[in-house]
């Protein structure tokens, strides 16, 4: 989910028009292009919201992308956020078998990451964690042994570091 | 005002003085205000020409087209020419009707996604829900669609906001001054870094070419662009959409490259060294095989959408901007640097295309006596017959292509056709439109005959309309293109391609819609039946000329083949061998 090499976060700037959503997810889909995790919400500025998408850049090149995305009338700034210049943030809530016999380890797995349990039965947990994605990645690994049912990851929001320089995209060049 | 007058007085404000469209259901409030409107509306028989009808107007006019018709199957008859404008960047403006806001969503009768299906295909779309926001989206509309890379915009209006009988369909008419888009600013002013880059490239290059596209067009450029090439001395090559952006009398001029370009258009690009790409796109139909083409140029790209500068081939120099203002800055950043004196000489390089001109010309066999006519000959012969700035729309198919290759070309905005799309059928709205615009100017459809047989019923709506284009169809009783194709690369054999020269019979069925008809076999009368043709100015007129039906479009690059692999015509070839 965090991703390699190929995978770059953009945080997409729209207005908050009916839609919207539906436009940039058409324009990924006819140009091929591939979403690897996106999140959308409303800023703190009623006219806009703010779609962080995690992007393939394997299946088209990232300049492509931002300046397709760019014609989209409804669009009104992109950022490409590297990771040293951004602070990013991700929940995954899973639930988990956890028996007697293993509830123990489970627990500890979450105490050791500050998680937090969320629903208890006779034999699962619902966990949950936020934090960076790539925590969320190591945790997802570890619960792995446990034996999953079921497990949602939010993906990924992002807004620049303070004080960091962040490319503004532009259309142009 | 009731939403419905309000949508006609925004039109009226934005100078619209024709509508291409059809009522229906959802649209009907709005039909009525148009009874008190100056502005014209022209009733097709279909909504699909409708839509070709508009982009005929914008084509001839530059101005934006306006097409209106209602919801649901009408929406739909009207996706082709809103994916033609799209992938063509004709400025137009789409009104659909949509059922009302209650019933969205419930499956009700002549109800679609509109906005959902036509968002791919359009430059934007929305869905208007309140009447009082109509004026705003119109001017939206319009700006959206002229400015920029042009395109088609669609409005979908529900019912219940234009509905006479509903009190919240009336408001206070205010028009905006201005658009509230903080997402769209194109960038009509290019870099002055990448101007001096590009100079500095252009003075030193030995064997330049101008490869114009319909940005040029779009961008009102054809003047500047004459005076940059005679400047710098530099051969211009017009593709598909550009055709009578550069005189084709020129002597610069070099005629259309691509698939079925000229030889000399095409090979001047595969060996030129610097490749001025001016409101052009590397289309596949020009390109051929993207790796192979123009191995030896360095690149300067010029579009005013930023995306596609490095989709197809990465440029050495990359300009965004408009052409015109491009071109312009160009020949200001010229004269700084001291003029064209100084830049590299393309004697030699201008010598060697004149002797492919002189070894490769557009040539054809004529018909030996018995045979249908060449469609190639009856070209040239309408082609002499006719004013110089006569408008010429096509269809898609061998006769485009012919068309494009024989015509001549000196004035811009005189060639319609569906370059991006290939919609078959786009001719006879599209004269329309272009006629509808320009009612003193002639205005010939060159058609084949399967397109002539998905849009001709619009010879109705012409001659109804008192707006009388005339048609040149080319009948080879073959979808020709096909038939081409199946021969050289399918072993001759032929699927479903056989039409017949005999049915329908065209002149019978042209003369029902009230068109004036004439039918030609003998290559001796077509200059006389032309000139009848030419002289009918109350009605529509259709020529049908029958053709050969095996004769092929040459030269031609086969799809995917570099463009170094060229097939010239048959007779030609022997002495390519031997060079």
């Amino acid at each position: 989910m965090t991703g390699g090499p190929a995978h770059r976060t953009i945080v997409v700037l729209v207005e908050d028009k009916a839609g919207v959503l539906a436009r940039v997810a058409d324009l990924f889909a006819r140009r091929g292009y591939n979403i690897v995790s996106l999140a959308v919400a409303p800023t703190n500025d009623t006219r806009f919201s703010r779609i962080t998408i995690v992007v393939d850049i394997e299946s088209a090149p990232l300049d492509q992308i931002v300046k397709q995305l760019f014609k989209l009338i409804n669009v009104v700034e992109i950022a490409e956020l590297a990771p040293a210049d951004a602070v990013e943030r991700e929940l995954l809530i899973a639930t988990v078998e956890a028996p007697k016999e293993s509830r123990n380890q489970v627990v500890e797995i979450v105490d050791i990451f500050e998680g937090k349990i969320l629903a208890v039965s006779a034999d699962r947990l619902t966990v949950s964690l936020d934090g960076r994605p790539s925590k969320l990645d190591d945790f997802e690994v570890l619960l792995g042994d446990y034996s999953i049912v079921d497990l949602q990851r939010s993906g990924r929001i992002a807004l620049p570091k303070i004080g960091r320089e962040v490319p503004r995209l532009r259309a142009v060049g | 005002m009731n939403g419905g007058q309000a949508l006609l007085k925004s039109l009226e404000i934005e100078g619209v003085e024709v509508i291409f469209g059809y009522p229906g259901g959802a649209i009907l409030p709005v039909y009525d205000p148009i009874i008190d409107s100056n502005i014209r509306h022209v009733l097709v028989r279909h909504e699909q020409g409708a839509g070709h009808m508009a982009e005929g107007y914008a084509h001839a006019t530059g101005k934006p087209g306006v097409c209106m018709v209602t919801s649901g199957p009408a929406a739909t008859n009207i996706v082709t020419p809103l994916a033609d404008a799209y992938l063509d960047s004709v400025p137009m403006v789409c009104i659909t009707g949509q059922v009302a806001l209650a019933a969205i969503g419930t499956d009700a009768f002549q109800e679609c996604d509109t906005t959902g299906i036509t968002r791919s295909i359009t430059k934007h779309n929305v869905l208007v829900t309140r009447a009082e926001d109509i004026p705003a989206a119109v001017k939206e509309a319009f700006h959206i669609a002229t400015t920029g890379r042009p395109g088609p915009v669609l409005i979908d209006i529900p019912k219940n906001i234009v509905d006479l009988n509903n009190p919240d369909a009336y408001f206070d008419f205010t028009y905006p001054d201005d658009v509230d888009l903080p997402g769209y600013n194109p960038t009509i002013t290019p870099d002055p870094a990448a101007i001096e880059a590009a100079v500095a490239l252009m003075s030193a290059a030995e064997r330049p070419v101008l490869y114009v596209g319909g940005g040029v067009l779009k961008a009102r450029g054809a003047e500047v662009l004459r005076r940059l090439a005679e400047s710098a001395n530099i051969p211009v090559v017009t593709t598909l959409m550009a055709r009578g952006a550069f005189p084709d009398s020129h002597e610069l001029c070099l005629g259309m490259p691509g698939m079925h370009g000229n030889y000399t258009a095409v090979t001047a690009i595969q060996r030129c060294d610097l490749l001025l790409a001016m409101g052009s796109r590397f289309d596949d139909r020009v390109t051929g095989k993207v790796g192979a083409f123009a191995p030896d140029a360095k690149v300067i790209h010029v579009d005013i959408d930023p995306a596609e500068h490095g989709k197809v081939r990465r440029p050495e120099v990359s300009i965004v901007g408009d052409c015109r203002v491009v071109m312009e800055a160009v020949l200001d950043r010229i004269e700084v640097v001291g003029g064209t004196s100084t830049f590299a000489d393309h004697t030699d390089w201008r010598q060697q295309l004149s002797g492919w001109q002189e070894k490769y010309p557009l040539t054809y066999e004529p018909a030996a006596p018995g045979e249908y006519l060449k469609p190639q000959f009856a070209l040239e012969k309408l082609r002499d017959a006719c004013p110089a700035d006569t408008i010429v729309a096509s269809g898609v198919g061998q006769h485009q292509m012919w068309a494009s290759q024989y015509w001549t070309f000196d004035h811009p905005y005189t060639w319609l056709n569906s370059g991006g799309l290939g919609t078959m059928g786009f001719s006879i709205p599209a004269a329309i439109g272009a006629k509808a615009a320009f009612p003193d100017r002639m205005v010939w459809a060159v058609d084949g005959d399967g397109c002539f047989q998905m849009t001709a019923q619009e010879l109705i709506t012409a001659a109804v309309e008192k707006i009388p284009i005339k048609v040149a169809l080319l009948n080879n009783a073959y979808l020709g293109m096909v038939r081409q194709w199946q021969e050289l690369f399918y072993d001759e054999r032929y699927s479903q391609v056989h039409f017949g020269h005999e049915l329908p019979d065209y002149v019978k069925w042209a003369e029902s819609m009230g068109c004036v008809a004439f039918r030609v076999e003998d290559p001796d009368e077509v200059e006389v039946t032309i000139a009848k043709a030419n002289e009918v100015n109350d009605r529509p007129v259709v020529v049908e000329f029958r053709c050969h039906s095996e004769e092929n479009v040459y030269p031609m690059v086969p799809a995917g083949g570099s463009n170094d692999d060229i097939i010239v015509h048959p007779s030609q070839r022997d002495e390519e061998a031997s060079s």
